[in-house]
């Protein structure tokens, strides 16, 4: 006995845009069904994680603030998971954009240096990204050495290079110790988008960042190169297209959004470097890239989502006592929900039984 | 020689009624098919007929939706490849599970049973190798084999189980001429000693060679069960692929006029393991003309067109000139500008994209079709094109622009040569034309070659059809091994000259040495 998966002829166009809804359900029910094992009440669990901060202005700011690096580093992800090359290290090219970003906001720290300040520092977190998302590339293309295994290693490297500097040469003297720098000072800080709003300019870039990548990959031919490249790799050396240039494109590309993803947060949030300034957007964005079906409108909706996940799994912790390791727990059965449901609506699933007339 | 159909026995395997269904797709439909002990039997059909998944329901790899199977005259379940060995059955698939760092022995031992020592394998590989003339040395690595001792010891496996019926799938689609005489020798001795052959192809002259009954697929069902010997290959071709035969009208070639494609000494090491070198190859095309370049598969003919389309550009500028410029090292785009266009022999995934739709199959020759400006693409002339391309070469569509793998082989044949056709190039070079099509849009591309050559442009056709040469070619040569034979009015060259050509015996260098 076993199942068998046979290829529907003809997909419904409705099915296929009730498909997110189904997984989201599902996913709440086992989330719930979790939560009610653990002793908690799967009702008020639900109010803490989802209608509470979607019920608060507070909350609703922190949302952009949190949904803000994952959309960034997911829209730059799409252009390589589109292509069929697996970087995994945007944390890495996060941390690292960061840290080029803010050795220009230290350096100046203290200094008379005007508003070019800011601007040149988030040139410079885009570069750091990108360079280092282009180490994994040209390992790639130069010696065929897989990028997932390489990209993935470079997070470790670009983790602990952060943790020597905040720890070493870049730590605040007047800090009692702590491993943190200076905080920035006003000339290197993204500023809140309005008066008294926690919500920094690093929205805007992920809103743009978004509405262009449409019309990259929707309308033009470099947006087909990386869907040909994907779908079908002599197809696109047929037409043309060079694999190197490719790959050395989008990872170019993603490391540089993931860069600017770092250095805003950094900037407009954090206001000072520190051995963590990631709660694992780098990771939880290649969930976010795939919710959102890699087509940029998706990403966006898709981090508003995981957002959610994030700020209500924080409440929960303070409110409901469970643990956080429960969010990611949650965010995983939700990729799992989304895929899923996508086979099912382009599979009909059949449970095949042995011996019937033979 | 081959064992004498006793009429009086049951058949060592009668397949009753098999049929196969994938969704909508029927891909075996009511197969009845059996195989005496010790025959030699052919299963033939072109790509897509479902021989591929009638043997592998044989070999327990699918289960079938209806029919049965019996092994001497009892119906029987074969659930799994297990099963099917252990009633014995062996099978040869096309493409070889070897482990490459192993060696012969090795990898023999791997796929039997543990109580096989490795000093077993060995005394046994031996009586084998001797008594068929599978000539294998059991301490060799697998990566330093050719394709046909690789395949000898995936046969040699198979027999080491003692096999009543062994199944080969396409075997001499990656063997050479030679290597290919030698099998089949092999294979007439295992027949003599009592073990039935079930012989996958879509290649005539094989199964002419080897065998005395043969099934006929087409469409997933039997069209014929024929003696191979008896019948022409027309009409055995005529089975394969349906009763439509027409003929091309080729009108009279004009004077060849300015040269468009000249390749001077293109001579290239081989790509990868499977990879066949060029040596010296020397080719000119004239406007107004077809060049035929004939061959057995595998002799260099994709690595010429790598070549010649740039997709694998030469270290020399002036290798290869198109219309009087050279340009061996430019790639593909450029040399699509220069005026030439390109039609590789894979139509899935290399000359289209199979999830793409067939509007956005055009940006692939992008690079001299209308469809693309300042880095946008023109949505509408993209569809445009397409339509426009659908209605001149009657490509049959499910809808109106549907992805290009939910077209039939033939219309899709007839979507990516028009792609290329429609903006009238003044080169074209063709790798296979019309592998795998039905004779209808067969006949339909080779027309569209010979009007395109009347009209002024270069052709160039690299087809492993020799009727389809003779049919369209102006001149012709032949590849063999990665040498390109002197080219040649088609009224000079016979089948049999071609024949010889293909065996590597140059006519001009000494016929005598024929055989």
């Amino acid at each position: 006995m076993r199942f068998e998966l046979t290829p529907r002829t003809s997909v419904s166009p409705v099915l296929r845009a009730l498909a997110p809804v189904a997984a989201f359900i599902t996913a709440f029910l086992i989330a719930g069904f979790v939560i009610w094992l653990m002793g908690r009440s799967p009702v008020a669990a639900f109010e803490v994680y989802v209608t509470q901060p979607l019920s608060d202005s507070w909350a609703l700011q922190e949302l952009l603030v949190k949904a803000t690096p994952l959309a960034l580093i997911a829209i730059g992800l799409a252009y390589c998971f589109r292509a069929n090359f697996w970087n995994i290290g945007a944390e890495g090219q996060y941390v690292m954009g960061a840290v080029l970003g803010s050795w220009l906001a230290l350096t100046t720290h203290g200094t008379e240096a005007g508003f070019w300040v800011l601007p040149a520092m988030l040139a410079l977190g885009m570069v750091g990204g990108a360079a280092y998302g282009l180490i994994p590339a040209f390992l790639k293309t130069r010696f065929g050495v897989s990028e997932i295994l390489t990209s993935l290693m470079l997070v470790y490297v670009a983790q602990l290079t952060l943790d020597y500097l905040v720890r070493g040469p870049w730590r605040d003297p007047q800090g009692f110790n702590f491993p943190q720098s200076v905080t920035f000072d006003p000339a290197a800080t993204l500023p809140p988008v309005m008066e008294a709003s926690r919500v920094h300019y690093g929205t805007v870039f992920a809103v743009i960042a978004i509405l262009v990548t449409a019309v990259v990959l929707g309308r033009t031919l470099f947006g087909y190169r990386l869907r040909l490249t994907g779908d079908a790799p002599r197809a696109a050396h047929f037409a043309g297209f060079s694999a190197r240039t490719t790959t050395m494109a989008v990872f170019a590309i993603s490391g540089g959004l993931a860069g600017l993803a770092g250095i805003g947060e950094v900037s407009g949030q954090i206001g000072q470097l520190q051995p963590s300034i990631s709660p694992g957007y780098g990771f939880t964005a290649i969930t976010v890239a795939f919710l959102g079906r890699l087509n940029p409108i998706g990403i966006l909706v898709a981090a508003l989502v995981v957002a959610l996940t994030f700020i209500g799994g924080e409440s929960a912790q303070i409110m409901l006592k469970l643990p956080l390791d429960l969010t990611q727990a949650f965010q995983g059965i939700l990729l799992l929900c989304v895929l899923a449901a996508d086979a099912l609506v382009s599979y009909r699933v059949r449970l095949v039984t042995r011996g019937g007339g033979k | 020689m081959q064992a004498d159909v006793s009429p009086t026995g049951p058949p060592l395997v009668e397949l009753r009624g098999i049929s196969k269904r994938y969704g909508e797709l029927l891909a075996n439909d009511g197969i009845d098919l059996r195989i005496e002990p010790g025959e030699i039997h052919a299963l033939l059909g072109e790509n897509g007929a479902g021989k591929s998944t009638l043997v592998k329901i044989l070999y327990g790899v699918i289960e079938p939706t209806a029919g049965e199977i019996l092994w001497e005259g009892r119906p029987v379940s074969i659930a799994s490849p297990v099963e099917a060995r252990a009633l014995g059955i062996g099978m040869v698939f096309q493409h070889f599970s070897l482990f490459d760092e192993l060696t012969v022995a090795e990898n023999i031992a791997v796929a039997l049973s543990s109580d096989w020592s490795l000093a077993t394998v060995r005394s046994r590989l031996g009586d084998i190798s001797r008594a068929y003339g599978l000539a294998l040395e059991p301490d060799r690595a697998v990566w330093t084999l050719s394709a046909g001792e690789r395949q000898r010891i995936e046969i040699v496996r198979c027999l080491l189980q003692n096999p009543r019926l062994l199944i080969l799938d396409e075997p001499t689609s990656v063997l050479t001429p030679q290597e290919a005489e030698h099998l089949f020798v092999t294979l007439d001795k295992l027949s003599a000693d009592g073990c039935s052959i079930l012989y996958i192809s879509h290649k005539l002259e094989e199964v002419r060679r080897l065998c005395r009954r043969a099934t006929i697929l087409r469409g997933g069902r039997v069209v014929g069960a024929i003696d191979p010997r008896e019948r022409s290959a027309r009409e055995i071709a005529a089975l394969m692929v349906g009763n439509e035969v027409g003929e091309v009208r080729t009108g009279t070639a004009h004077a060849p006029k300015g040269e468009m494609l000249r390749v001077t000494n293109l001579t290239l090491p081989p790509a990868g393991l499977h990879g066949q070198a060029l040596h010296g190859i020397d080719l000119v095309a004239h406007a107004g003309e077809i060049v035929g370049i004939a061959g057995v598969a595998g002799n260099g003919q994709s690595e010429l067109f790598a070549a010649l389309s740039g997709e694998r550009p030469t270290e020399s500028a002036d290798t290869i000139a198109i219309d009087g410029r050279p340009c061996g090292t430019a790639g593909v785009d450029a040399r699509r500008r220069l005026g030439a266009a390109f039609v590789p022999e894979e139509r899935l995934g290399h000359a289209a994209a199979p999830t793409h739709r067939l509007s956005e199959n055009t940006l692939i020759s992008h690079a001299a079709a209308e469809v693309s400006r300042s880095g946008f693409i023109l949505v509408n002339a993209a569809r445009r094109l397409a339509g426009a391309i659908v209605k001149s070469f009657d490509v049959r569509t499910p809808e109106g622009d549907p992805q290009a793998r939910k077209l039939s082989g033939g219309n899709l044949q007839k979507f990516v040569i028009g792609r290329e056709i429609i903006r009238r190039p003044r080169l074209l070079i063709v790798d296979q034309p019309t592998w795998g099509v039905d004779a209808g849009a067969a006949r339909l591309i080779r027309q569209a070659l010979v009007d395109l050559a009347r009209e002024g442009s270069a052709v160039v056709v690299i087809s492993q059809d020799l009727d389809e040469l003779f049919e369209v070619a102006d001149r012709m040569a032949v590849i063999h091994h990665g040498r390109l034979s002197a080219l040649r009015p088609i009224s000079e060259w016979t089948k049999e000259a071609v024949g010889l050509e293909m065996l590597g015996v140059s006519q001009s260098q000494g016929a005598a040495h024929a055989v």
